[in-house]
């Protein structure tokens, strides 16, 4: 074949784009070729060049970080379903830091609620188990004066309800008031603390409990946080709470 | 199981996209002559892309496929439209095989011919001779690949081409004085 009839071929011989037949024919063609061999080594170089030329526009790093974040904020779907997990983690996280408060506060509650049991049991169990023994409420609370850092009222005690007497208690560091009252063969503790000396382990609370088969009421009147423990029926429980709480307001 | 596909496909597009991220800017900016309008029309070959993706072929060649994306989103663009426009395209389906008429001897001394002298014969090249060239010498794409690219049949691939390297020829020819 004549070096004419090879120069269109040319370069589609050096894309490596002929068929193989030819791509052999050329090569032997050119080592008897000068001319050819010449215009090939020509091309070679000017595809290099362009190679090397055509290399020239480089994108920044912003730009790709924005085809970046582009792409994988694409499938918004999904990117939904990431937030909804997410939305759905805070809350279980929150719902789960709320019932681990909740529960340490019941905790709290619970620990102060047995403390005041044992008081009970093991001031109805001590030889001496009143400072000022007397029956009457304008001796018990004046005994109080200067003892404890409050001051509060006590009912007129009535029907089979009758005052024993009182002692200082204290609940944790906190002084407080205890008085003994009986009703028929039953003894009921009542405890009086400042509500803000308990640290709020129990603020708001307003309860009946039932606590070591004792029965314990609570609530918070004036600053000062009132515990009423016994053995009696809760019926007495209530009323000797009510009376208390009458007294306060008067 | 949507929103799995979703994910699948977003994963696979940005491990077939993104290795070519810097091709496909570089290819543009030799398209639009302009750093804005070249980051604009790739970003919009990524949208679209990825918007297009379900319909792209598995096992088929992704690289022509957002290389046509790109392409196309070019020549729809005004910058696109006014290169088509000013340089219509002569009979490009001629005869591959015929050299490019040239009363030019063949031979170019490149070695007096600087980096950026190529660069701007390039440039100056009409913006569908400078693709061809580029997708085949600095892509190193296939005919059938560069076919796949610009939409067009591999005998208009090998006659542009051919009329492509002609032409870059002949302006460094007259940039080196020699013509």
């Amino acid at each position: 074949m004549a070096g004419d009839e090879w120069q269109g071929k040319l370069d589609i011989y050096l894309d490596g784009e002929l068929p193989a037949d030819q791509m052999r024919a050329l090569d032997d063609h050119l080592r008897g070729c000068p001319a050819c061999a010449a215009v090939v080594l020509n091309r070679v170089q000017l595809k290099r060049e362009v190679q090397a030329a055509g290399k020239r526009y480089a994108p920044t790093a912003e730009f790709r970080r924005k085809i970046e974040k582009s792409i994988a904020t694409r499938p918004r779907r999904t990117f939904h379903w990431g937030w909804a997990a997410a939305a759905a983690l805070v809350v279980i996280l929150f719902a789960g830091a709320l019932f681990v408060s909740r529960e340490q506060q019941r905790l709290q509650r619970e620990h102060i609620y047995s403390e005041l049991a044992d008081l009970h049991v093991s001031t109805l169990a001590s030889s001496a188990p009143v400072d000022v023994v007397s029956s009457d409420r304008h001796t018990v609370k004046p005994w109080f004066q200067g003892r404890i850092p409050f001051t509060f009222n006590l009912p007129e005690p009535k029907d089979d309800f009758s005052l024993v007497g009182g002692r200082m208690v204290y609940l944790g560091q906190t002084p407080g008031a205890q008085l003994i009252y009986q009703v028929r063969k039953h003894q009921i503790t009542v405890f009086i603390f400042q509500e803000r000396a308990l640290g709020g382990r129990l603020h708001g609370a307003t309860s009946v409990i039932r606590k070591l088969s004792f029965n314990m009421e609570t609530w918070s009147q004036d600053g000062l946080r009132y515990f009423v423990v016994g053995d009696a029926a809760p019926e007495d429980i209530r009323k000797l709470s009510e009376s208390l709480k009458s007294a306060a307001k008067s | 199981m949507e929103v799995f596909k979703d994910r699948v496909d977003a994963a696979t597009f940005e491990e077939l996209a993104m290795p070519l991220f810097d091709q496909l800017y570089n290819f543009a900016h030799w398209l639009t002559q302009n750093r804005d309008e070249a980051e604009d029309l790739v970003q919009e070959t990524y949208v679209k892309a990825l918007k297009g993706f379900s319909s792209f072929q598995p096992g088929t060649n992704f690289r022509a496929w957002i290389y046509r994306i790109l392409r196309n989103t070019f020549l729809t663009s005004r910058t696109g439209l006014r290169a088509t426009m000013t340089v219509p395209l002569d009979a490009e389906e001629g005869d591959a095989m015929m050299p490019v008429a040239s009363g030019n001897p063949e031979t170019i001394f490149l070695g007096r011919a600087s980096q950026e002298l190529v660069q701007g014969a390039i440039a100056e090249l009409p913006v569908h001779y400078r693709e061809v060239l580029l997708l085949c010498e600095l892509e190193e794409m296939s005919y059938q690949e560069i076919a796949e690219a610009l939409a067009v049949p591999i005998g208009t691939v090998m006659s542009r081409l051919s009329r492509a390297r002609g032409a870059l020829r002949d302006i460094l020819r007259q940039k080196l004085g020699g013509g």
